[in-house]
């Protein structure tokens, strides 16, 4: 395979792959908000308030990604800056700190801006090791500053772990605009198989859920919601891989893949909620919880399917 | 002038400021829209107490409004207490010394109750240790006793001490969130009253805690 399969125009027509991934998001949408209205009407008994809260908060969400990530790059690129911030925000307010990590709190969230600003200027060499090397040496340090030794590994492991997952991880993201033409194809296409992942994997769940596959983590996540949801992710890649360089057997594995991987990251922030004893990590989007709860699975897919497609198409 | 100034503050600085850094979560809102002469009393922990306090109570009803501050903390001449008075509109007390002569702060807090005003009261008297309630002073009981009048709206911040605690000099972004319980009036001695509104707020922190974010899975 070539990388000109991905080669498109930078501008959206109405034709383009992502108006077409625009047209498939819409529909839907507008399929589930129909379902469950009829679901409604059918049957009375059956309490849908939960749904319907969900439902309408996808109709912000998925239209404000979308939009920014085909109006402008820019647009897209700090649309994920805001969402690492907020899920970064989210988790330092989840476990547990002290007054004397304040400094190194500070400087983590200054490490937002900076990372985005290599993935700006497209320095792709710093992006990859800015955290991992730089920040790695500079947490700790300044820890020490700060003079406080209680605990000292448990806090800073805290703090840099949160900056791994939720500023490194999640900023793959914004990387996958700047990788090259296609690269905003196939960032669309990994969050909406990430997030659709977890949306089928919740209705199979609901619908034949028996087996409990983490009691201990997360007691509502079943076997079969795990299966369904991986298999409908595997079908759902392979109908919008005019999105990718990918052939159709390639599309339905990797989207197997990125199900099986986004289940992994759910999890992980699953038994980050669990160590804090809550439930969600917010009630900032409305039937979702926190944005940390909508970016669990990404943390894992966005890094895995980034470097994926670096090494084979890029 | 001072009007349009506290405006633009808190629409250009404090709601931004709110939303995007504390990401307040606020329970109760309701309550503050009175315009009944009210006390608003809450645990203390951080400056922004008094900002989000005053930003619930909107820029409508906040000319009513007096947090009740330390004249030798926000008094000190120049900016601050500049500031102090155009932005937050303080009623400054004295805190006693020993042998100190000033003006008795319940008699201060007395007349702007008898002009009219409501305030804004942290009976723990400081922000003290972050996340933690004092026990509160007497003088929310001694003023609600000698104004039956009076409504207490019980309030409890959460998380505020976090984002800038005593001694700090700049924030760290948390979530917060604010619990607001309903105004209510009281009868009594200053004593019963001071501890059944101290049991209010602690109530409120307690529910705040429990909530936080649907404990039940």
């Amino acid at each position: 395979m070539t990388n000109q399969a991905a080669l498109v125009d930078a501008t959206v027509t109405a034709s383009s792959p992502i108006a077409l991934m625009g047209f498939v998001v819409l529909t839907i949408l507008v399929t589930a908000t129909t379902i469950t209205y009829y679901l409604e009407q059918s049957r009375p008994g059956l309490n849908l308030r939960e749904v319907w809260v969900k439902i309408r908060s996808w109709w912000f969400m998925a239209p404000l990604f979308w939009g920014c990530v085909a109006i402008d790059p820019r647009a897209g690129v700090g649309l994920v800056a805001v969402i690492c911030y907020m899920a970064l925000k989210e988790y330092y307010t989840l476990v547990h700190t002290v007054q004397a990590d304040r400094g190194a709190l500070f400087w983590s969230y200054l490490t937002i801006p900076i990372q985005f600003y290599w993935i700006g200027t497209g320095w792709y060499a710093m992006f990859s090791i800015f955290i991992p090397v730089y920040l790695m040496l500079f947490i700790p340090v300044r820890q020490v500053i700060e003079g406080e030794t209680t605990d000292f590994v448990a806090r800073t492991g805290r703090i840099y772990w949160g900056l791994l997952y939720f500023v490194y991880g999640l900023s793959h993201m914004a990387y996958m605009i700047k990788l090259g033409p296609g690269g905003r194809e196939l960032l669309l296409w990994l969050v909406f198989l990430t997030q659709i992942n977890d949306v089928c994997a919740f209705c199979w769940g609901k619908t034949f859920g028996r087996n409990k596959i983490a009691p201990k983590i997360s007691p509502n996540k079943t076997w079969e919601g795990f299966l369904g949801g991986i298999f409908s992710t595997g079908l759902l890649a392979m109908f919008t891989s005019f999105m990718t360089p990918f052939t159709l057997k390639g599309a339905y594995m990797i989207g197997v893949g990125l199900g099986v991987a986004g289940f992994l990251g759910d999890l992980t922030v699953a038994a980050i909620k669990r160590d804090a004893g809550v439930k969600d990590a917010s009630d900032f989007i409305p039937g979702h919880g926190g944005v940390l709860d909508r970016v669990n699975s990404l943390t894992f897919t966005a890094p895995l399917f980034f470097h994926f497609v670096r090494y084979f198409y890029f | 002038m001072d009007h349009w100034l506290r405006v633009a503050f808190y629409l250009l600085v404090v709601r931004p400021f709110l939303t995007f850094v504390i990401g307040m979560r606020v329970k109760g809102a309701q309550h503050l829209e009175t315009n009944e002469q009210v006390v608003i009393v809450s645990n203390h922990n951080s400056h922004l107490d008094t900002v989000v306090l005053l930003d619930l109570v909107g820029v409508r009803r906040m000319a009513r409004f007096r947090p009740v501050a330390a004249a030798d903390y926000f008094e000190v001449s120049g900016p601050v207490e500049y500031f102090s008075h155009a932005l937050f509109n303080i009623l400054p007390i004295r805190r006693k010394g020993p042998g100190d002569q000033s003006q008795n702060p319940i008699d201060v807090m007395a007349q702007a109750i008898e002009a009219g005003e409501s305030l804004i009261l942290f009976p723990e008297g400081t922000r003290g240790e972050p996340e933690k309630l004092a026990r509160f002073r007497s003088g929310v009981g001694v003023l609600v006793a000698k104004y039956p009048h009076l409504k207490v709206v019980p309030v409890w911040l959460e998380g505020m001490g976090k984002i800038l605690p005593k001694g700090a000099w700049y924030p760290v972004p948390f979530n917060g969130s604010v619990n607001i319980g309903p105004p209510t009036a009281f009868t009594g001695d200053a004593k019963t009253i001071t501890a059944a509104i101290e049991a209010m707020v602690q109530e409120l922190g307690r529910e705040t805690r429990a909530s936080q974010f649907g404990t039940q899975p």
